[in-house]
């Protein structure tokens, strides 16, 4: 066939069109990644173990209606208020009878005994609250517990919990801040 | 072009490109094959909330997509939220078949470690939300993310 003297094809072009094709896939690669608001499920219940008693003074109860109107403990409340009224709630007040009992618990890292609050946050809404408000609620619950959580660490380590590299320190912050949100069954609770 | 003239002519051997073809193809190949085109096309309109304490989502082979929300196509389906799964609609109860799916697609040691990612509308009603959040309890699979997108300020800012 080459002895035919076809002349050769010049490949030198074929660099470009290589390099064409190798940036029209760098281009249409989208790198996105998804982000999101990370929650574990409780896991399913058996039916004959479901209430478990808290005392009124332990829960902060937060109710949704369906007009996405915001009750914290019975009163109207703001979106806006709620991170702060969630860090109030959550911090220590010993020997005050408003805000949650304290128990002390051991902590296996740290070797001690720690007072941490009982208090639980009790999250209702209802089937007809729209997502993006819901969203709205669990991002200023999670802002909260984040900051509580930056507060601690900068407190016992001097730098924000998210910059902490040490597993251990990382799991002593979970533990000195847990974060006890607990979500009710969603019901009607009115508001058309 | 005029440097690699002007270089033949001072007479010092030129580089032999001919190999570089074969190297931009090598490079080619691997964004062609990292490349993961197995978008499905979303059936539903899913604008998913904003939110500033989000996370991103490591491993994303371990990650299953849940869709919910309106129909794109109102005029067929309707405007009423929908649950998308894959690349078809589903009901709630098609959630547990789902999960078991996307489990026996993973490999023995990563089954019990997916997340699903909820991407739903902002505008849908919570109801069908929490039917699938039941569900998927069910099933067992725990580990949830609700997607969002990350807000430019807090919200009392």
């Amino acid at each position: 066939m080459s002895k035919r003297a076809v002349p050769e094809i010049n490949a030198g072009s074929m660099a470009d069109i290589a390099f064409l094709l190798l940036i029209f896939f760098l281009v249409t690669t989208t790198m996105d990644v998804d982000t999101g608001i990370i929650r574990k499920l409780p896991p399913p219940v058996e039916n004959n173990q479901e209430n478990v008693d808290v005392k009124e003074r332990n829960v902060m109860k937060i109710l949704v209606n369906s007009r996405d109107q915001l009750l914290i403990n019975g009163e109207r409340g703001d979106i806006r208020m709620l991170k702060d009224k969630v860090k109030d709630f959550m911090a220590l007040h010993p020997n005050n009878p408003k805000y949650p009992e304290i128990k002390e618990k051991y902590i296996e890292e740290l070797g001690k005994k720690v007072p941490l609050s009982k208090g639980v946050i009790s999250l209702k809404n209802d089937r007809g609250t729209s997502y993006g408000m819901y969203i709205k609620v669990q991002n200023e619950l999670a802002r909260a517990f984040n900051e509580m959580k930056d507060e601690k660490s900068l407190q016992l380590y001097g730098v924000k919990y998210n910059q902490l590299v040490d597993e251990k320190k990382i799991k002593i912050i979970n533990k000195l801040v847990p974060v006890p949100i607990s979500e009710a069954e969603p019901e009607n609770v009115g508001g058309e | 072009m005029a440097r690699i003239k002007k270089k033949i002519k001072k007479e010092v051997g030129a580089i032999n490109t001919s190999s570089l073809p074969d190297i931009i193809f090598m490079l080619l190949f691997f964004f062609m094959v990292t490349t993961t085109m197995r978008e499905t096309s979303p059936k539903v309109k899913t604008k998913v909330p904003e939110a500033t304490e989000i996370q991103k989502l490591e491993k994303k082979s371990l990650v299953s997509y849940i869709l919910i929300g309106p129909p794109i196509n109102v005029r067929v389906y309707g405007n009423n939220a929908r649950i998308q799964l894959d690349d078809q609609f589903a009901t709630v109860k098609d959630i547990g078949e789902f999960v078991a799916r996307e489990r026996q697609a993973r490999s023995e040691n990563d089954r019990n470690k997916i997340t699903i990612s909820l991407k739903v509308d902002e505008s849908t009603k919570m109801g069908i939300v929490t039917d699938v959040k039941q569900e998927l309890r069910k099933a067992g699979a725990l580990k949830i993310s609700y997607s969002a997108r990350k807000a430019k300020k807090n919200i009392d800012e």
